[in-house]
């Protein structure tokens, strides 16, 4: 079978091949364990962890010791939101975060929510992007932490970082980001971006899945987080469990790669993204999500009215994309995102997102624009909504009965 | 989700996808669902003599199961008198396209239209709608 086009990036990437060579020694004869201090066995494991350490902390600019390798970045958000809950429970309960956030995030707010935090949940503009002045007044004296993830999964909208964590600073709290999607994608500097935590993982950018990181700020403040996984008090205390070796040495490589590939890889996948993109509107009544200025380089999301997101992928079975369809998901609601951005439900039904990856290829792209067009129109020709609009019916008039 | 190749086969060769002449009083047309739930079925019927239903179309907003479901609808009315097709179930869609759980929705909704459209040419002819019981949706 041949295999489909690979557009679903943001899901996960496939492991870079230069990661793998780098891993394999850790299965087999680098196999000890990075905790055992008393033979060369664990020594190599060790060191291959240690250096893994730097290439991380050279991709973000921080030290080595502020990075806690985790399972990925699920358990990062975790640590770092229920961690700094509960080490600045003194100082206060106020959590700010946004209603575009991942779920490990969201989740993780409403389960400390029982727990006594107190959460704001900040909504976003039509473009996806959070209001400052909004943020600013959120803010209280209470509040110890400010999650605001850096580039959007979905819609690949950059949060405006900077001015973020001065907002949060001046008012004491935290500044922690769930910059799975950003990080290896665009430059992250944990200094510059005044980041007092922050969470990613592996497997988005060509490294395994199953391992990831939290940075930690060791200086100016020194933050802390209380371990949630309590155990041999591995990685300072704060995440116990025998350390992933491979997968660690994995991440490590792939921190190397992007950094060194990072740029020349934004200006080539913006270059393809935004052709795809520019091809696609042209499509009567599509539209593209999201804001177009502030965002990852690689991430398109594409809603082509009155055809329905899932029907849509079906037609593309030559490609691998996602929709924001709620036949996507086992809720049968549509897009969280999509709808905070004001977006009708129908139009989040009809969402398609392509995330574009190293291994796209300009021909990827022009395939994967042909592939569309024939779907959308294909499914148009189907779409009793389609024939309606073009005889000038105005659907927003009709009672549906809705089910 | 691995969908089943009957719904497969419905999708890429859909049946009998078109428009009937709504304003003719021989064409019952059903419109359900709502856009915003992510599906929307159209289901037309032409009734000729002795309540035989001579031709079925359909267009439809939505997933491949609904796609599939709305399609197997129409090739099973056509031939069948008015009477016979309200005897049509949405279990009888779902087992024959081997739909999972959380599709059943789309069978419910196939349904709904097949009999929409008998009502609505039943209304047309003078005669009474069908009370329908209210589908388990």
């Amino acid at each position: 079978m041949k295999q489909p086009i690979y557009l679903d990036n943001n899901a996960t990437t496939p492991l870079d091949p230069r990661v793998l060579e780098a891993m394999l020694p850790y299965f087999t004869e680098k196999f000890g364990n990075a905790a055992s201090r008393n033979h060369a066995f664990g020594w190599v494991a060790e060191e291959g962890v240690d250096y893994a350490r730097e290439q991380v902390a050279k991709l973000i600019g921080c030290t080595e010791k502020e990075i806690i390798f985790t399972s990925g970045a699920t358990e990062a958000d975790n640590l770092g939101i229920k961690g700094v809950f509960e080490m600045y429970k003194e100082k206060g309960n106020h959590i700010i975060t946004t209603v575009t956030e991942h779920k490990a995030v969201l989740d993780t707010c409403k389960h400390l929510e029982k727990q006594g935090a107190r959460v704001t949940y900040l909504g976003v503009k039509e473009d996806g992007l959070i209001d400052l002045q909004e943020l600013e007044a959120a803010m209280t004296p209470e509040t110890i932490l400010v999650s605001i993830m850096y580039g959007n999964n979905e819609i690949g909208v950059i949060q405006p970082v900077r001015e973020i964590a001065a907002i949060a600073h001046r008012f004491g709290a935290l500044f922690m980001t769930d910059a799975t999607q950003a990080v290896g994608k665009i430059p992250v500097d944990v200094i510059a971006d005044g980041i007092d935590l922050m969470a990613f993982t592996a497997h988005k950018m060509y490294g395994p899945k199953g391992v990831g990181a939290l940075y930690v700020r060791r200086k100016n403040p020194r933050v802390k987080v209380t371990s949630q996984m309590d155990g041999g008090g591995h990685e300072r205390g704060m995440r116990s469990g025998t350390l992933n070796v491979p997968g660690i040495v994995g991440l490590g490589k792939a921190c190397e790669l992007c950094r060194l590939e990072m740029e020349s890889e934004a200006i080539r996948l913006s270059a393809l993204r935004d052709r795809l993109e520019s091809t696609l509107s042209q499509l009567e009544e599509s539209y593209v999500n999201g804001n177009t200025q502030h965002r990852l380089p690689h991430v398109a999301n594409i809603s082509f009215k009155y055809v329905e997101g899932e029907g849509l992928m079906m037609a593309m079975s030559d490609l691998a994309v996602s929709s924001g369809s709620a036949c996507t998901s086992a809720s049968l609601e549509p897009s969280y995102v999509l709808k905070s951005l004001g977006l009708s439900d129908d139009l989040a039904h009809s969402s398609i997102r392509y995330g574009l990856g190293r291994f796209t290829t300009e021909e990827d792209i022009d395939q994967a624009i042909a592939i569309t067009q024939k779907a959308v129109l294909h499914l148009r020709e189907l779409s009793p909504l389609w024939e309606m609009f073009k005889e000038g019916i105005d659907l927003s008039k009709i009672e549906w009965a809705e089910h | 989700m691995a969908y089943s190749e009957k719904v497969i086969d419905h999708y890429n060769n859909p049946r009998n996808v078109g428009t009937l002449n709504k304003e003719s009083k021989f064409v019952g047309t059903g419109l359900v669902g709502a856009p915003e739930c992510g599906d929307v079925m159209r289901l037309q019927i032409e009734v000729g003599a002795d309540n035989v239903i001579t031709d079925a179309k359909f267009k439809t907003f939505g997933c491949g199961s609904a796609i599939a479901s709305s399609s197997l609808a129409t090739e099973w009315l056509k031939g069948k008198t008015i009477d016979e097709a309200l005897t049509i179930d949405n279990m009888d869609i779902v087992e024959e396209l081997a739909l999972p759980p959380v599709k059943i929705h789309c069978s419910v909704l196939a349904e709904d239209a097949i009999k929409s459209a008998i009502n609505d040419y039943r209304v047309k002819n003078g005669l009474e709608a069908i009370v329908l019981e209210k589908s388990h949706h």
